[in-house]
């Protein structure tokens, strides 16, 4: 099964990778358009500030083949930045519109809680996901727990208009949020499977089943 | 969901009314050459096995992260790592941060190139602090921690040095871990250097000094020496992980070992000879958290009855 690692400056290639090769699927990092589209699946990983990946992007002319690979249907695994990318827009400053594919919104978590203490930004470290009612069967959770510790780093976390997409959220002090998306071929975790232990690499290995069954 | 006390991880009720951060478990790994060394204090450093083994033991047992710092390029200003970073990443599925030696926006790509994580600066940091905002502006924020090296003086400020506490900068931590949040690090390592390997305790007071005023998280390192300390430490220094060496590697040197050339009774013996050694209680990760969580501390504690993935 040969995957597609978008390489457009910004994200920890070698970990997603690694976990590819560890699951037995053949990753490419590149940023070239033909392989991207000829491949059985795509990651869109990330790690940096949302402006600067999408002026990448746009600079890489990957905007297009990234929505046309989604368009055709195949596993898309966005991760990170790579899950906030795919919004309609950012809060972050400058021209912060994203690749539109999801509707909703990025936001900076708040400074301050409920009871006025300032809150830890970036989150950094393990935190649960919770499964959705509606997606709590999907295959790509598959023998992950409900409350499964998963590792998150960002400061900045998506608000979804389309609420039907979610698949798991997530509490950070005091605000509630998707950690996870699913709809249709678009798989997005605000966590890095290739960093959540044996967890993360059994989402690693459900993609890549969910990819098999494709082909 | 949340609201759910029989949830499997909510046994002990830990996780209550007031919203509480998992506080990670971060063991340090010093890396000489091809080999995971301790300082032993008067002795040097001494080799107790390698590094990728020590890794992967602690990646099965529990760690929620980890730490390879080159002491050697501490020393002479190179980080030479990239075999051992690369040998290391791909055994384990957590996060990596590397430490020493690390100077400039190339050494950082290499590095993460390598398959570190995160990088740490500490040395290039303070001697020219532009280098964190050129470095958070590459990598990202959360790529780049800065390690703060204190030392307390006789009037009770704590002032920050380099080169592993040997150069004097005149510079306060408090300031300069301010400083250092503005200029776009996403976590600050705040080391004391007088409790480092004396296993006496970390020093609560730099700690909590510093958390209070920062926003980014802030990682607790030197004096760990018993189970109470990690606890107090987080209970009141706030820590949002601790850096931990001494505990853990000499209890794991003898079950990494095992089946190794490094196995002499010699050595062992040697490590724990000693009253410097007295203070140091030998723990497993394992062992940590389940005395967290026993304390009400949340922390990953539930990961040991995971299959294999």
């Amino acid at each position: 099964m040969k995957i597609a690692i978008i390489d457009y400056g910004m994200g920890n290639l070698f970990s997603v990778q690694n976990a590819c090769i560890h699951t037995d699927l053949e990753p490419v990092v590149t940023s070239n358009k033909k392989k991207i589209l000829g491949s059985d699946g795509v990651i869109l990983p990330g790690v940096g500030a949302f402006g600067r990946a999408m002026s990448n992007l746009k600079a890489l002319d990957l905007i297009d083949p990234i929505k046309q690979f989604i368009k055709s249907g195949n596993p898309f695994m966005g991760i990170c930045l790579g899950m906030q990318l795919l919004f309609s827009e950012s809060e972050e400053f400058g021209d912060n519109r994203g690749l539109g594919i999801i509707d909703g919104t990025v936001r900076k978590f708040p400074q301050k809680n409920f009871e006025k203490k300032r809150i830890k930004i970036p989150q950094i470290g393990w935190n649960r996901i919770f499964k959705t009612a509606q997606k709590s069967n999907a295959l790509v959770l598959n023998n992950i727990r409900d409350g499964e510790l998963m590792y998150f780093v960002h400061s900045y976390y998506v608000d979804l208009f389309e609420i039907d997409s979610t698949l798991t959220t997530t509490r950070y002090e005091d605000v509630s949020y998707c950690s996870s998306l699913l709809k249709d071929n678009i798989f997005a975790t605000q966590f890095h499977p290739e960093k959540s232990a044996k967890a993360g690499i059994r989402v690693y290995r459900n993609w890549a089943q969910i990819i098999k069954k494709c082909n | 969901m949340l609201q759910d006390k029989t949830c499997w991880w909510m046994v002990d009720g830990v996780c209550g009314k007031y919203y509480m951060n998992n506080t990670r478990i971060i063991p340090r790994l010093d890396v000489k050459g091809p080999n995971l060394v301790k300082g032993i204090h008067l002795e040097g450093l001494r080799v107790l096995g390698k590094p990728e083994q020590f890794a992967e033991y602690y990646y099965e047992h529990g760690a929620d992260e980890l730490m390879l710092v080159d002491v050697v390029a501490s020393l002479y200003g190179r980080n030479n790592l990239q075999d051992i970073i690369t040998r290391t990443a791909k055994k384990i599925f957590i996060p990596l941060t590397v430490s020493g030696g690390i100077r400039t926006l190339d050494d950082i790509k290499k590095t993460l190139r390598a398959g570190a994580d995160k990088v740490s600066l500490n040395t290039a940091a303070i001697n020219q602090p532009g280098l964190i905002q050129k470095a958070s502006r590459e990598f990202g924020t959360s790529t780049i921690v800065v390690t703060i090296e204190a030392i307390r003086q006789a009037s009770g400020q704590y002032l920050a040095y380099t080169d592993n506490g040997r150069e004097h900068t005149g510079i306060d931590v408090l300031e300069w871990a301010k400083k250092v949040e503005d200029l776009g690090a996403g976590e600050i390592v705040i080391t004391s250097v007088d409790r480092e390997g004396t296993g006496s305790g970390f020093d609560i007071e730099l700690i909590q000094m510093v958390t209070d005023e920062v926003t980014v998280p802030v990682i607790a390192h030197g004096g760990a020496g018993n189970l109470d300390h990690i606890h107090k430490i987080i209970k009141i220094g706030k820590a949002d992980a601790v850096l931990i060496a001494s505990m853990l590697h000499y209890g794991s040197f003898k079950e990494i070992n095992k089946a190794n050339e490094y196995k002499k009774e010699g050595n062992i013996e040697f490590l724990k000879s000693g009253s410097f050694f007295s203070k140091i209680n030998n723990a497993e990760i394992q062992t940590i958290k389940n005395f967290l969580h026993k304390k009400n501390i949340l922390c990953r504690h539930d990961i040991f009855h995971e299959d294999n993935d």
